[in-house]
């Protein structure tokens, strides 16, 4: 274990940020000073809690929470920490809004990912974890994550991981079919043409219709769709650089480029492993998914750069990543803290980077031992070099729908339409009926939507 | 998977008194034989290869290893033995919730068939009206309910609803009431016995394949309860093997995830030998069970 402890060694007299006293005064996201009741943020409430001890509760599918949490009852014995998956993502939220309409039975900390901490921390469910001094983290972690677990002035999470985006391809075929690897989006569709008219049964890409990608991939091209302003949102899927992005989807479907594979399938790790697809566009926690899902492709596979839009402009967007937030139902809230500390900040960042994960701290996306791991799955290959560069290159300014989880649920209803017609409907014509049906909704649950 | 239990088998196995044969009936029936067991034979194939040639080798035939009792062993001791657990908690229910609800399903039914009280016309409507409502509708309100009880994320939220049964109810009735002669009662209770008596000795011998025949549809439909332990449980230390299976399954869909597809494979292999077992062991009373009533003796 050699974390570098830099970070760590803050003075604990730091002064405190001001931070609303409690999760129960709304501050409702406002970018207006924190609400009347101002209390000092008291950054020893949650260590002395974790001495004092208790029994906490915690959702998580992550499988690297579990050795988290030993390594967290082995240094303070007092505490008792359950681990529990109630399911991946979506299906954990919905467990989580259930415990929360019928007020008991949910956990004292949840895994949230970006996308839908604003779902839950607009409704007052999460607790502000400025009042044990998680704005002393300012640093610690990379701007996207950092600044995706922020409402307002209050931080409602303390970030996992992180998924910069990059290019994952399969230098087998590439060199197979003697197709160069792409670094623009011009040359990616090139490539998607002569991989596809080369070997029919192989595509640059699968995609059937996907809401993250979707989002992550306006995000890299500078799009900016959604604002949200306390309980003002707009939705905007028009101008120049969504309209780049939908043209090249279409154009990409249009033409059958793509394959027909929805991710998360078994037929999708079947065709990771054998070759049906060339490339994949996603975050950089996958290494760990290929390592584990597609052994078979051990040694194929290469990591590069996202393709860019202008050859020398770097441009990088996150996709996916995860938080660990406190709920403010949780009667034991310092304790909570100190967990989601021990496993963001502390000794868990090594647990869980031995573990697979993509780090979301500037000081571990800077290390040596980070930077020159070699890949076996990746024939040797530093890959966390080009990840790494990933995380530094991802565009700020990307903020998410404070009703995200239903949007995303509704994503396919609309914009699916463009695979199902082969491009008969554009994608632009999907974000639009999409963005429609998102406004509806929103305008029903007391925003205010334009 | 007719048997001829008959013992002086004939040289030829048709019926002699319909002795034509249709080639046309028999490739159909050829056909509908294929397709219900190759997805049997498809699932005993794939939990011979390991997670590589799932996604390498050909559906319908063996992969390049053998590699079933591996699978086997992996899929017991995964996860600090989780399919066991798993495996006992639906034994569980099925015993205390099933074996319930079979329980429930003989003494009313017998009540029903045999004693005649008043309203028992709107018992009959009740119980009929019930069988048409199909349990997932009433999932959601019988967890709100039991949410207000304090009871979601214990084993009795899944054994409590799974006791009540109006098919299993309705078909007691109309076996009992063709199963047992009253005479017979009425013979018991003029030799002095007590209604009880009665009943444990005269009438439930005669309910065996009655009984048989609920208690199968009652196994199998706990066996395979997915919706309700779905919403009720939290704690993986209480699913039955349905959801788990599925936990397992939608594993390798995260970051970080593992994709244990032979195991989730193996594993719906291993789930489905007890309902097999279950089946082909009562058979017999089974049959007799549904053609009873079907002649007049």
């Amino acid at each position: 274990m050699t974390i570098d402890r830099r970070m760590f060694l803050r003075a604990t007299s730091a002064v405190a940020v001001a931070g609303a006293a409690s999760a129960l005064l709304a501050a409702c996201g406002s970018d207006s000073s924190p609400s009347d009741g101002v209390a000092a943020a008291d950054p020893s409430a949650a260590a002395s809690a974790a001495e004092a001890g208790g029994e906490l509760l915690v959702w998580a599918w992550d499988n690297t929470i579990e050795p988290c949490a030993q390594a967290f009852m082995d240094k303070y014995p007092n505490v008792k920490v359950t681990v529990t998956n109630v399911g991946t993502s979506a299906d954990q939220y919905t467990s989580l809004q259930n415990a929360i309409s019928a007020g008991k039975g949910g956990p004292d900390v949840a895994q949230v990912e970006y996308y839908a901490l604003q779902q839950f921390s607009i409704s007052e469910s999460l607790a502000d974890l400025t009042q044990f001094g998680a704005a002393d983290y300012e640093g610690t972690f990379t701007e996207g994550p950092w600044s995706s677990v922020h409402t307002g002035e209050g931080v409602y999470g303390l970030p996992l991981d992180s998924g910069p985006m990059a290019m994952f391809y399969n230098e087998e075929v590439f060199n197979e079919l003697g197709v160069d690897v792409p670094t623009t989006w011009e040359e990616y569709l090139e490539a998607a043409r002569m991989i596809h008219q080369a070997d029919p049964s192989k595509y640059i890409a699968n995609d059937t219709g996907d809401a993250g990608s979707t989002l992550s991939g306006l995000w890299q091209a500078g799009a900016r769709p959604y604002t949200v302003d306390g309980t003002n949102v707009t939705i905007d899927f028009t101008g120049a650089e969504a309209e780049k992005y939908s043209e090249l989807q279409t154009t990409l479907i249009k033409e059958g480029l793509l394959a027909p594979i929805s991710g998360w399938t078994d037929e999708w790790f079947q065709a990771l492993g054998d070759g049906t697809i060339a490339t994949l566009v996603t975050g950089a926690w996958m290494p760990g998914n290929f390592t584990s899902s597609v052994p078979n492709a051990s040694g194929k596979w290469r990591v590069a750069a996202q393709p860019r839009w202008d050859a020398d402009t770097p441009a990088g967007a996150e996709n996916g990543g995860s938080s660990l937030a406190v709920m403010a139902a949780s009667d034991k809230q310092a304790l909570a803290y100190s967990f989601v500390e021990f496993c963001s900040a502390q000794e868990g960042i090594q647990i869980r980077i031995d573990g697979g994960a993509f780090p979301s701290t500037t000081a571990e996306l800077d290390s040596e031992d980070f930077l020159g791991k070699e890949f076996e799955y990746f024939g040797g290959q530093k890959a966390n070099e080009i990840l790494s560069q990933a995380a530094k290159d991802v565009l700020p300014g990307w903020t998410y729908l404070p009703f995200q989880v239903y949007a995303n649920s509704i994503f396919n209803d609309h914009v699916g339409k463009a695979y199902t017609t082969n491009g008969a409907t554009t994608i632009a014509e999907g974000l639009a009926a999409w963005q429609e049906a998102c406004i509806t909704y929103g305008n029903q649950q007391g925003f205010t939507v334009s | 998977m007719s048997k001829k239990t008959t013992p002086a088998v004939a040289h030829r196995g048709y019926n002699v008194e319909n002795p034509r044969k249709s080639r046309l009936l028999t490739l159909v029936m050829g056909l509908m034989l294929i397709y219900t067991y190759l997805p049997l034979l498809w699932l005993f194939i794939s939990s011979t290869k390991t997670q590589g040639d799932l996604f390498s080798t050909f559906g319908l035939w063996f992969g390049h290893d053998f590699a079933l009792w591996d699978n086997i062993r992996e899929t017991l001791t995964y996860n600090d033995g989780q399919f066991v657990r798993w495996f006992l908690n639906t034994l569980m229910y099925v015993i205390l919730g099933a074996g319930g609800s079979v329980l429930l399903s003989v003494l009313a039914g017998y009540g029903l068939a045999k004693f005649d009280f008043p309203g028992k016309n709107a018992v009959f409507a009740i119980v009929i009206g019930a069988v048409a409502v199909p349990g997932t509708a009433l999932a959601v309100p019988t967890f709100l309910m039991f949410a207000k009880l304090g009871l979601t994320n214990t084993p009795w939220s899944v054994i409590i609803p799974s006791l009540i049964s109006p098919f299993g109810l309705y078909l007691m009735w109309q076996f009992t009431r063709d199963a047992v002669p009253t005479e017979l009662l009425e013979a018991a209770r003029i030799d002095g016995a007590s209604e009880f008596r009665t009943f444990r000795q005269v009438a439930l011998p005669l309910l065996g394949p009655g009984i048989v025949t609920v208690a199968l549809f009652a196994i199998v439909a706990t066996w395979n309860n997915y919706f309700l332990p779905l919403i009720m449980l939290k704690d993986a230390s209480w699913y039955p093997l349905t959801i788990g299976l599925n936990a397992w399954n939608a594993q390798a869909a995260t970051a970080g995830g593992q994709a244990i597809f032979n195991l989730v494979i193996t594993a719906s292999l291993l789930t489905i030998i007890p309902l097999i077992a279950a089946f082909l062991s009562l058979q017999r009373f089974w049959q007799a069970g549904l053609a009873s009533g079907g002649v007049k003796e």
